[in-house]
């Protein structure tokens, strides 16, 4: 990663922090309902996993802290913004919601609610890829609680069994909704469950974003090469708590205190600084663009949008005018 | 036209299917170098190879959302769970993945899978061998369901299940398998919607689905010789959705009607027609409407009671004589 790429890093990681803060905002203004799952902490993640891969190219599937993920694989923010508003611009047509933002042509294969739910879903992914033939991996990112589920077991199994291009990506932030990892889990490092399914597995540093991208060089050149599968578990950190309606009472303030210390932006930002390639007034105008774009161009989109029709409340059902659906000889 | 064996016309949809199309496969447990344990997908694995006819390790949840995925990018899967009750287990993948994606997306994905499965009580199976799930699956949203009652639509439900753009549950019957019957030697193609008049009659409407069908046809020639009255067999081998049209059309000429379903009655086929019955042609009617389904309760191993516990042609003709009072 050169100067430029860094540079060009800080700033998504910086927008993807607005972004989310700025959902935060209309969470509680109630211009977005549901039940909101946001990403300030762990930007370094999906950010430097996806430096590392081919977004657009590559299939990407995930949990429900989802909007970040889409972005990333090239969906537009407003689209995104304009789902969680239900709007009929939303990336699902306003049927989906913050948790299922999906974008097809991008190969974002949606945000998925039940956790662990993914897991076979993106093995099912790297397996079409296979038959068909083509250079694209699969990639998997949810939380270290998901690993809990059958799903997470199962599916490596049969990933490892085919050798299929799948990357799991494990968000380890250390917490199902608000229960603390080894409350939960009997294996607290994540990578350590993966060595019965005969899968590399590996642990980094999920705040320091070039860190993660290391990583996952190594791990998408491992997938795209025809290996198989490749575990990439990432210690992270989310700031706010696992929801909107999560009261975040659970955690000691001193263990917060010692992770914002490590905050990813503010790790990049100060290396920039640091290196010269950038000056504080620099990132301030930066931060200053991001919510400039946020606001008048995303937000308004939003805000602007068309809700859904009523009377297309069952569209999307079922395939419109699917030709066997009424049989004969074709 | 040939006489076949159920099992057989499931195994020459695959067959046709699979040969014309490489991005059709199919999966599940022991189907690959056992060739199925119904059969249905006998010597596939030696025509088409292990990448296409898979083995699966019992892992019936994730095996059919790994179905569900590669669904996604355009792999049109067959998924056999080996008995329908494994299928609770793959609910979560069926349910709220298959189903629920094409709506959730905006339309953007789909699931084009076909999942197979045999429900039913067989011989002594015990209670988690021996119950049905179709009540469950045509309840849901985005899931189309459907179930053969001969060898001839269990050929041609697949073929239209495997070419339809909706995930499509099947439902077998592992009594079925070895039922014999006419299927067509050319191609063709089931509808997934609609019912069929499988005798038609004039006093009675007995609805039956998948083996219940059989029931009725016993029940309404027994009726014919014995009593004089003249039952219409409609077959609803479409679950999901259920055909309205056909319901209504064949009540409203015969003014009576029983459902008969092998499944327990609580929130299952039987009270979904009555309803749309109630809904449709009320006036109609002149007889109120009955069910004869299973008892509720596990299904015992015991072989009495397991009979006992299985509606039958018998139980059929007894409906209907205590509607006209013969």
């Amino acid at each position: 990663m050169n100067a430029a790429d860094k540079k060009r890093l800080l700033r998504n990681m910086l927008f993807a922090r607005r972004f989310e803060e700025r959902c935060y905002e209309a969470y509680v203004e109630r211009k977005i309902g549901g039940f909101l799952h946001l990403y300030p902490g762990q930007e370094a993640c999906v950010h430097g996993v996806m430096a590392a891969a081919r977004p657009g190219h590559d299939y990407v599937i995930t949990g429900y802290r989802d909007h970040v993920h889409a972005i990333l694989c090239g969906s537009d923010p407003k689209e995104v913004m304009a789902e969680l508003y239900g709007k009929e611009t939303g990336s699902s047509k306003g049927r989906g919601g913050s948790m299922h933002i999906f974008d097809g042509p991008k190969h974002f294969m949606g945000g998925y609610a039940l956790v662990g739910g993914p897991f076979p879903l993106a093995v099912g992914m790297a397996k079409a890829i296979k038959m068909k033939g083509g250079d694209e991996i699969s990639i998997c990112f949810l939380g270290d609680a998901a690993n809990n589920q059958g799903t997470f077991h199962e599916s490596m199994n049969m990933a490892s069994l085919w050798e299929l291009p799948v990357l799991y990506v494990c968000e380890n932030n250390l917490y199902g909704i608000g229960t603390r990892i080894d409350r939960s889990t009997a294996v607290v490092d994540q990578y350590k469950r993966v060595c019965g399914y005969n899968i590399p597995a590996v642990q980094t540093d999920g705040q320091d974003v070039e860190k993660v991208y290391e990583a996952a060089k190594v791990a998408v050149e491992h997938v795209r090469s025809g290996k198989g599968p490749y575990f990439l578990e990432l210690m992270t950190y989310r700031y706010r708590g696992h929801s909107m309606s999560d009261s975040n009472a659970y955690r000691a303030k001193e263990e917060e205190r010692m992770w914002s210390k490590r905050d990813p932006i503010i790790m990049l930002r100060d290396r920039l600084i640091e290196a010269k390639s950038i000056t504080m007034k620099d990132y301030k105008k930066m931060d200053d663009e991001v919510l400039d774009q946020i606001e008048s161009e995303i937000i308004k989109f939003a805000e602007e949008s068309p809700e859904p029709k009523l009377e297309e409340l069952e569209k999307y059902v079922l395939a419109e005018n699917d030709p066997y659906v009424h049989g004969g000889t074709h | 036209m040939a006489i076949i064996m159920y099992w057989e016309a499931i195994r020459r949809a695959h067959d046709e299917e699979m040969s014309r199309d490489p991005l059709v496969i199919c999966m599940g447990e022991d189907i690959g170098v056992v060739g199925g344990t119904y059969k249905a997908t006998q010597g596939l694995f030696d025509k088409y190879g292990p990448e296409r006819v898979i083995d699966t390790p019992i892992s019936e949840n994730s095996y059919t959302g790994l179905g569900i995925g590669a669904s996604f990018l355009g792999v049109r899967p067959i998924i056999e769970i080996m008995s329908v009750n494994f299928a609770w287990l793959a609910t979560d993948q069926i349910v709220n993945a298959a189903a629920k994606v094409r709506y959730m997306s905006g339309g953007q994905l789909t699931a084009p899978v076909v999942i197979r499965s045999p429900g039913g009580t067989a011989h002594q199976l015990g209670a988690q061998h021996s119950a049905r799930m179709e009540k469950v699956f045509m309840g849901i949203a985005g899931l189309r369901v459907v179930t053969p009652s001969s060898p001839k639509q269990a050929y041609g439900l697949l073929k239209s299940a495997v070419r339809c753009n909706d995930p499509v549950f099947i439902n077998e019957h592992e009594l079925m398998y070895n039922m014999k019957g006419e299927v067509p030697d050319g191609e063709f193609f089931h509808p997934l919607e609609g019912s069929e008049v499988t005798r038609p009659g004039k006093d009675i409407t007995l609805f039956g689905y998948n083996i219940s069908v059989h029931w009725c046809v016993q029940a309404a020639e027994q009726l014919a010789k014995d009593y004089g009255i003249d039952a219409e067999v409609v077959d609803l081998y479409a679950l999901n959705p259920l055909d309205r049209a056909g319901i209504k059309k064949s009540v409203a000429k015969t003014h009576r009607a029983v459902v008969v379903e092998e499944a327990e009655a609580p929130v299952g086929v039987g009270s979904e027609v009555i309803a749309i019955i109630n809904e449709e042609c009320f006036f109609d009617l002149d007889a109120p409407p009955v069910r004869v389904s299973a008892a509720n309760v596990p299904i015992p191993y015991n072989h009495h009671l397991e009979k006992a516990a299985i509606p039958n042609a018998k139980r059929v003709v007894e409906a209907v004589r205590k509607i006209f009072g013969k």
